[in-house]
């Protein structure tokens, strides 16, 4: 009789795999960013030497760290990412180029490309386990909100075309809003395991739903009454929604009962009709989606970005060959319509399907995840970048009303590119918990263990 | 958690799922409309700087062209008779839209059309710059300029058509504009001048000929004859013709502007002289029905010359007996434009047969190869060849004997009908005339208006206001 061996799954490390895409990456970035130089002046520009050499290392010094310290990661993430920084850099780079001198926005992004891929090593290296994070739920918890409320703090926060969304310290200015969605993000995921069992089990059933006790109902309040805040004094629906949204699912994930997906969903539901009827700027932007073409001047920015989609066609009209400098902010919010100009509604399907990747990816850490903490904070990453992704790419195109949100790794600004750098790090780090090896003891052998006869009785 | 999860991630699946397919009806359903929006910078800008095709009259006269610009744009457009053929070639400008044939043959003079595709394909394979096609009118330039030259400054309009094939060979309005002033690249001062063109009171950019209508006074006697004729009257049919005749259930009476020789003349008579009373009682007795059915053979009721934005000329229905003796003069709500009275002297002189109205008569890719090619058209046979005779005839004694002695052509036979009509007591009258010539072999039928004619209210007045006019544009064609 044979013994069965021992059956361990070792799942493949893959980091070839994610060298390859990255390769790929990298140098369909620098092709395009020489493509738009030659388009738009004819000639390289001085400086792309050094974007070559900065890129390149900031890519290799990612795939470095990732290889040292989680070599079981998944390996598709990190090179999407890299291609969406990418992407959007040359983007800007071509919409700097539209001025005459050329502006320097590519230039500053590529430093925050710079700190945010720091950060994300700064992750990968020295956090390299997600699992203590959960020991300062209400720190963070406490923090994320503290964040989201600073731009109401007068002196700090101030009003960028009609959103109250930035702080302003000496001479940076800063989104919170997007470190704070990361925060909020596991502190919501440790709060929700710890309560998840009260939470789900008290309740009462009506009409075939699970309803929560009345008591039980405070966090979610809490979270409907911040968010309202947010819409009233921020004017921000983007981040309403979003914040909103996140805690709703994960409530829903967290506990397993559709009651609480529900009256959010009621909830919210609620504000946004609340907001639409008392907020000028909510009814605004609702009007520019039913029918821009109403008032030319007033949605004249959401009209411009359909000219530039339709202007592109299906195939784009090259890089450095459309007019995107006619829709006003074009690098930041509408980065997605000058994509779909330059590129063609294709090139922007292409970039929504490398988002949609990034959160397949990350739901499938989730599902693989063996532990709630894990699970929770995977979901919770990935359902609230496929949330943005949807809320500002479906505001471009018209698919719903406009909202502040930044295009992740692509619309200009720092604090958004360096949080979801985080975010992609901490995706990371999970994976490379789910996936990697457990250590394994020594399979034990019911045959060749010696046995103790013990007689019994005499 | 594993259930929730896997529902979070078919949302987010949805998510994904409605933003391609928002891009791809995009694609389908919305590109073509906010490709044609006005405010479109993008796709105006991109036009504006194209080689568009050349507007030619016959005989290849270039009469609105594009040239190399050194500014921002590659090209200019050029109209280089100025005034003479605004009314055909209309205006295209940057940011006040574009009219006449600039605009209904927009797409084949940018390139986009496509029925030029291929071509762009190859243009695109080889780095050309699209170049569009070049529209080919009918209008012969020497008809033109005569019709132009003799209508001068008085505000109206002149036609002239083939009456075989229906080809516009001359059409004028005025006072018009200069589209050179709206098509220049200095936007702001081009802006200025449509704006002032536009608020002009004497609007010079109307088209007097073929999308204005007026009342066509005693001209629309035609119609009434010829209706009579088709009712089994002969030109020598007698007819009553009072001084004065009581209009049927008014206490109105309607009197001649004439002397109509006599109170019981014929048909030819009538006609040489344009009786009122005569008419009158010819349209009572023909009867409502007939007379419209007529109008409507000649094309009342219906748009002509789509190119150009033509209005229908209008007859009016549902009258009283009153009404209807003063539509068979040409009064009442009887309105017609200058093309469509040019439209009937075509038919009489085309032996009956109408032949539809057009001026573009080929498109040309750059090679030269034609890609649409108008052939002549029948509308309709508003009379018979026998009644067409009878009725050239009459008409040839209305300019050899009666009110329209001013169209005489020496050793040529001509045949035309005069009208005065207004449409406002305190406004001036309006002069009419519409001929046809030869007698013996028509080759033009022309239609005048003069509008506030400084002449008394009488017919003869009319005829010679605008007979000489006609006379000009029928010498040109001949």
């Amino acid at each position: 009789m044979r013994a069965v061996a021992p059956v361990t799954v070792v799942p493949r490390k893959r980091r070839g795999v994610e060298l390859a895409l990255i390769i790929f990456a990298v140098g369909l970035t620098l092709g395009a960013y020489a493509l738009v130089d030659i388009n738009v002046t004819g000639e390289l520009s001085p400086s792309f030497p050094y974007v070559v050499g900065i890129s390149t290392l900031l890519a290799a010094l990612a795939h470095i760290s990732v290889r040292w310290r989680l070599p079981y990661a998944d390996p598709v993430i990190l090179p999407c990412v890299i291609l969406l920084n990418g992407l959007g850099l040359v983007m800007i780079h071509r919409i700097d180029l539209i001025n005459d001198p050329p502006l320097n926005g590519a230039r500053q992004q590529l430093i925050w490309t710079a700190i945010g891929v720091l950060m994300f090593i700064l992750i990968v290296t020295w956090l390299n386990d997600h699992r203590p994070l959960q020991r300062f739920t209400y720190t963070i918890g406490l923090a994320g909100i503290a964040l989201l409320l600073l731009p109401l703090v007068p002196g700090i926060g101030t009003a960028k075309f009609g959103a109250q969304i930035w702080i302003h310290v000496g001479p940076y200015s800063f989104q919170p809003a997007e470190a704070a969605k990361v925060l909020l993000a596991i502190a919501f995921a440790s709060y929700l395991v710890e309560k998840r069992d009260v939470l789900a089990l008290a309740g009462y059933r009506i009409l075939g739903l699970d309803l929560p006790r009345a008591r039980d109902l405070g966090p979610i309040l809490v979270m409907w009454l911040i968010s309202l805040a947010i819409l009233v004094w921020q004017r921000d629906l983007g981040t309403s929604l979003l914040f909103f949204g996140l805690f709703v699912m994960m409530l829903y994930v967290a506990t397993e009962r559709a009651g609480w997906a529900v009256l959010g969903t009621l909830l919210f539901a609620a504000g946004a009709y609340f907001g639409y009827l008392n907020f000028s700027h909510v009814r605004q932007r609702v009007g520019a989606w039913l029918d821009p073409f109403s008032d030319f001047d007033a949605y004249y920015q959401v009209i411009n970005a359909q000219f530039g989609l339709a202007w592109g066609g299906l195939l784009g009209t090259g890089l450095g060959l459309g007019r995107p400098g006619l829709t006003p902010l074009a690098r930041s919010d509408f980065i997605a319509a000058a994509i779909g100009e330059e590129l063609g509604m294709t090139g922007l399907m292409a970039v929504i399907l490398i988002y949609g990747l990034i959160v397949a990816r990350g739901l499938r850490v989730a599902l693989q995840c063996r532990e709630p903490f894990g699970k929770l904070l995977a979901t919770g990453l990935s359902f609230a970048f496929a949330l943005q992704v949807f809320t500002i790419i479906g505001g471009v195109t018209r698919l719903l009303p406009l909202t502040g949100l930044t295009t992740p790794f692509m619309s200009q600004g720092g604090s958004s590119l360096v949080c979801n750098w985080i975010v992609a790090g901490l995706l990371l780090v999970i994976s490379h918990q789910v996936r990697k090896p457990v250590a394994t003891v020594a399979p034990i052998n019911p045959d060749v263990e010696q046995t103790q006869l013990v007689k019994v009785g005499a | 958690m594993n259930k929730p999860i896997r529902r979070v991630a078919f949302v987010a699946m949805i998510m994904f799922a409605l933003l391609l397919a928002n891009g791809t009806y995009m694609m389908i359903f919305r590109q073509d409309s906010l490709a044609a929006q006005p405010q479109n910078r993008r796709v105006r800008d991109a036009e504006f700087a194209q080689n568009r095709g050349a507007i030619l009259a016959a005989g290849k006269t270039e009469i609105a062209k594009t040239v190399p610009a050194k500014d921002r744009f590659k090209y200019q457009r050029v109209y280089p008779e100025g005034e003479l053929y605004a009314v055909i070639t209309g205006f295209y400008s940057y940011d006040r839209a574009s009219s006449g044939l600039e605009r209904t043959y927009n797409a084949q003079l940018a390139g986009t059309d496509d029925a030029l595709f291929v071509r762009r394909l190859v243009d695109m394979a080889t780095n050309k710059t699209p170049e569009g096609a070049s529209v080919q009118t009918t209008i012969v330039p020497k008809i033109q300029e005569a019709a132009a030259d003799s209508l001068g400054n008085q505000k109206g309009a002149v036609v002239a058509l083939d009456p075989k094939t229906g080809a516009v060979l001359a059409m004028v309005t005025s006072p018009t504009f200069d589209p050179n002033d709206i098509a220049s690249h200095d936007i702001e001062a081009a802006g200025k001048a449509y704006d002032r063109l536009a608020s002009n009171s004497q609007h010079p950019m109307s088209n007097r000929a073929a999308r204005e209508i007026y009342p066509p006074g005693s001209t629309f006697k035609l119609v009434t004859t010829a209706a009579a004729l088709a009712d089994g009257k002969t030109p020598n049919s007698m007819v009553e013709s009072p001084d004065r005749l009581k209009l049927p259930g008014t206490r109105v009476f309607l009197s001649n502007s004439t002397n109509c020789g006599g109170t019981k003349i014929t048909i030819t008579q009538a006609l040489k002289v344009s009786c009122n009373t005569a008419f009158a009682n010819l349209g009572l007795d023909v009867g409502e029905q007939k007379l419209r059915e007529q109008a409507q053979l000649f094309g009342f009721d219906r748009r002509h010359l789509a190119d150009l934005g033509g209005v229908a000329s209008q007859f009016p229905d549902k009258m009283n007996q009153a009404q209807l003796a003063l539509s068979s003069i040409g009064q009442f709500d009887v309105a017609a434009s200058p093309l469509q009275m040019a439209m009937v002297s075509a038919a009489i002189a085309n032996d009956g047969v109408l032949m539809d109205p057009y001026v573009v008569s080929t498109v040309r890719s750059q090679d030269l190869k034609p890609i649409e090619t108008h052939k002549p058209t029948e509308l309709s046979t508003a009379m018979t060849p026998e009644n067409a005779k009878d009725l050239q005839q009459m008409m040839g004694i209305v300019v050899s004997e009666g009110t329209g002695h001013n169209a005489q052509i020496p050793g040529v036979g001509v045949g035309g009908k005069t009208g005065t009509a207004q449409s406002d007591p305190k406004r001036k009258p309006f002069a009419w005339f519409t001929s046809f010539a030869p007698l013996d072999d028509p080759k033009v039928a022309v239609a005048v208006i003069v509008e506030d004619a400084d002449i008394p209210r009488t017919d003869i007045a009319g005829g010679r206001v605008a007979a000489p006019i006609a006379k000009a544009v029928m010498e040109a064609a001949l």
